[in-house]
């Protein structure tokens, strides 16, 4: 095992990436400079300015570039320093990369990774702070991951940098640097599989990104309440693993879903409906939503702290299920 | 004044370059009627009048150099390679289309012909060329992109954001411009104040170059121009060719926002006619061969017609199989 972050385990993979295939290239805002936390930090040095390419704050055309470039034999890695800062470059996500293989009936594929970080709780206020991930599973042909750990963030970048399709790869900033060990070994993950992160019998709680860490915390706490809680990272939203949350379900008979975005209209919602329609007979109670109240995300610090969904939100829906 | 360069033009150019703009001409005419006919489905631009831009460019291109189009593609198509069949049964929603009847008129692609696509939405294929021309610079070849677009293309933000990326990058991408004079339904003038495109972009200090794009043979020497360059490795060009569109922006326009041409002005500006008319003033075009030119491609377009029809619509499958790679 070796000590690492889960930015590092980013930077780490890319480089692997980029040294075992030179069709791959990284464009972004100040990526060549390693961008704001680092992440493509040394690969300017290692692998020049003709593959690790800064850009204007032109999303729209950054995005669009990389997608022809990718049409075109190349296996563009876009950085788009804020997910929020996506909504510039949705035309070319949701129009141009997602469509392409389908409207020229399979003849184009766009093998693009779209890296991107949101989440709140760096005080960046509403407009650098948001979980938007919901609006790209809505859009066929994009495929959505959302690692929560080192070694996930490695093994899903390794997946995505193979897939012939357009991935996006949400991060969180609140985990970049956290400490973990990873083993020594990268292995893919591949995309479409979720993680049981930690077993238990009770109650199932689905978790995204940040909200796993808060649950498995929920579920310590709750350990000591006598309740058995089973964590489950679906890793990737889209597609969704729905066969290894329906089968704990079938066990637990109670689920909860957490994530930071919005709850109205948030994957929490999809996840529900999708498990209410395979395993209706199997629950026990209503499935729990957490997730951020329906507002912007407030710049305020106790207003902010107030707003982000954590693991006492997790705990107390958790025991509501039973009590259901 | 005569058209185009003063030089003689050889006539078997001149030959292909008329052959190339009636197999367009009467595929659109022939399109406009099958749409009226209910046989051509959805939103259907028509590139009549505007033939010599298609012509001009795509004639003097290689298979592997991309070329990336807008919502009015029929024509880019076609003077890329694009078999008439195909083409028409795409329009048509079959099986045996390009694009296997899911794309239709506004998203034609055909990569066996290096035609990398149509986008619907306007300015949106501007950067993608950008991007096929950054992988032909680091995947080691000489081919060059070229985007074709609107006037009303340049008003948008990632017209300017291309053009910077394009100028500081030096990328082989050669932009063409097809300046008809309205934005769907809006002359231009009602958009912006900046009339030629080719100055909205002069403060970039790109190579630009305005020219009557009705004049086959002023598109293609401009172009040639741009090309050689291009093909060293240099970049980006803007081509303005100022253009008319003679139908509707989509078939069934009625066109309340301007009137029409006369028929004399129309013969003034026609690039077939004026390519005519100048092969026969050279000696290259005998008099009767004109009217031999437009059957030739007549007989084509019904072929293209009994293909298409003849071809099925999809399976249901496909759908969902298409979605994403494997």
């Amino acid at each position: 095992m070796t000590a690492t972050t889960y930015l590092q385990a980013i930077t780490d993979t890319l480089a692997d990436a980029m040294r075992a295939d030179s069709r791959v290239l990284i464009l972004g805002e100040d990526v060549a400079e390693g961008g704001p936390w680092g992440a493509t930090a040394g690969l300017a040095e290692e692998f020049g300015s003709e593959r690790v390419r800064n850009t204007p704050i032109s999303e729209a055309a950054i995005c669009g570039v990389a997608v022809g470039a990718a049409q075109s034999g190349l296996r563009p890695v876009v950085e788009i320093m804020f997910v929020d800062f996506v909504t510039l470059a949705l035309d070319q996500l949701v129009n141009q990369a997602a469509k392409a293989h389908f409207m020229s009936g399979g003849q184009l594929t766009v093998p693009l990774v779209l890296r991107t970080q949101g989440g709140a709780g760096q005080r960046g206020a509403a407009q650098h702070s948001q979980s938007l991930e919901a609006w790209l599973t809505h859009v066929p042909g994009l495929k959505v991951v959302m690692p929560s750990t080192a070694a996930d963030a490695a093994g899903l970048l390794v997946s995505a940098l193979a897939d012939p399709n357009p991935v996006v790869f949400v991060e969180n900033k609140t985990l970049y640097f956290r400490k973990e060990n990873v083993p020594n070994e990268r292995d893919s993950v591949r995309i479409g599989r979720a993680r049981v992160v930690r077993p238990g019998g009770d109650v199932t709680v689905v978790a995204l990104s940040r909200l796993v860490s808060e649950s498995v915390a929920a579920a310590e706490e709750l350990a000591a309440e006598g309740i058995d809680v089973e964590v489950i990272d679906p890793r990737t939203l889209a597609p969704l693993d729905l066969e290894t949350i329906v089968e704990s379900v079938a066990r637990t008979h109670r689920l909860v879903v957490a994530h930071e975005a919005v709850v109205h209209g948030g994957f929490g919602a999809e996840i529900a409906a999708q498990v209410q329609e395979a395993a209706f007979d199997e629950l026990d109670a209503p499935i729990a939503r957490v997730g951020a109240p329906f507002t912007p995300v407030p710049f305020s610090p106790p207003l902010e702290d107030a707003y982000l969904p954590g693991r006492d939100d997790v705990a107390t829906a958790v025991r509501a299920a039973l009590a259901g | 004044m005569p058209d185009g360069t003063a030089a003689r033009l050889d006539g078997d150019v001149g030959l292909e370059l008329l052959r190339s703009m009636w197999r367009i001409r009467v595929f659109e005419e022939r399109v406009g009627e099958l749409t009226r006919a209910d046989e051509v489905h959805g939103l259907v631009h028509l590139s009549v009048g505007q033939e010599a831009v298609a012509v001009g460019v795509c004639g003097q291109l290689r298979t592997e150099d991309a070329v990336y189009s807008g919502h009015r593609a029929h024509g880019h198509a076609i003077a890329k390679g694009a078999p008439l069949g195909r083409v028409l049964a795409e329009l048509m929603g079959r099986d045996g289309g390009l694009c296997r009847g899911l794309g239709g008129s506004m998203h034609l692609v055909d990569v066996e012909h290096g035609f990398l696509g149509a986008t619907g939405v306007v300015g949106g294929n501007v950067p993608l060329a950008l991007g096929s021309a950054l992988a032909g610079r680091l995947l080691g070849g000489d081919q060059v992109a070229v985007v074709f677009f609107g006037d009303g293309a340049v008003q948008g933000g990632v017209f300017v954001e291309s053009v910077n990326l394009a100028t500081l990058w030096a990328l082989p991408v050669i932009l063409v411009c097809e300046n008809n004079g309205f934005a769907e339904f809006t002359p231009r003038s009602a958009h912006t104040n900046v009339e030629r495109v080719s100055d909205v972009v002069a403060p970039y200090d790109i190579e630009r170059e305005t020219v009557d794009g009705n004049d086959v043979v002023a598109v293609r020497d401009a172009f040639a121009r741009f090309l050689a360059e291009a093909r060293q490795g240099s970049g980006p060009m803007l081509l303005e060719c100022l253009t008319h569109r003679l139908r509707g922006h989509y078939e069934g326009d009625p066109q309340r926002y301007r009137q029409a041409l006369a028929a004399d002005e129309w013969q003034e500006l026609d690039p077939i006619l004026r390519l005519e008319r100048r092969g026969v003033s050279d000696g290259w075009l005998e008099q009767d061969a004109p009217a031999r030119l437009e059957q030739d491609a007549r007989d084509e377009v019904e072929a293209a017609v009994l293909f298409a029809r003849e071809s099925p619509f999809p399976s249901p499958d496909m759908t969902a199989a298409l979605v994403y790679a494997t």
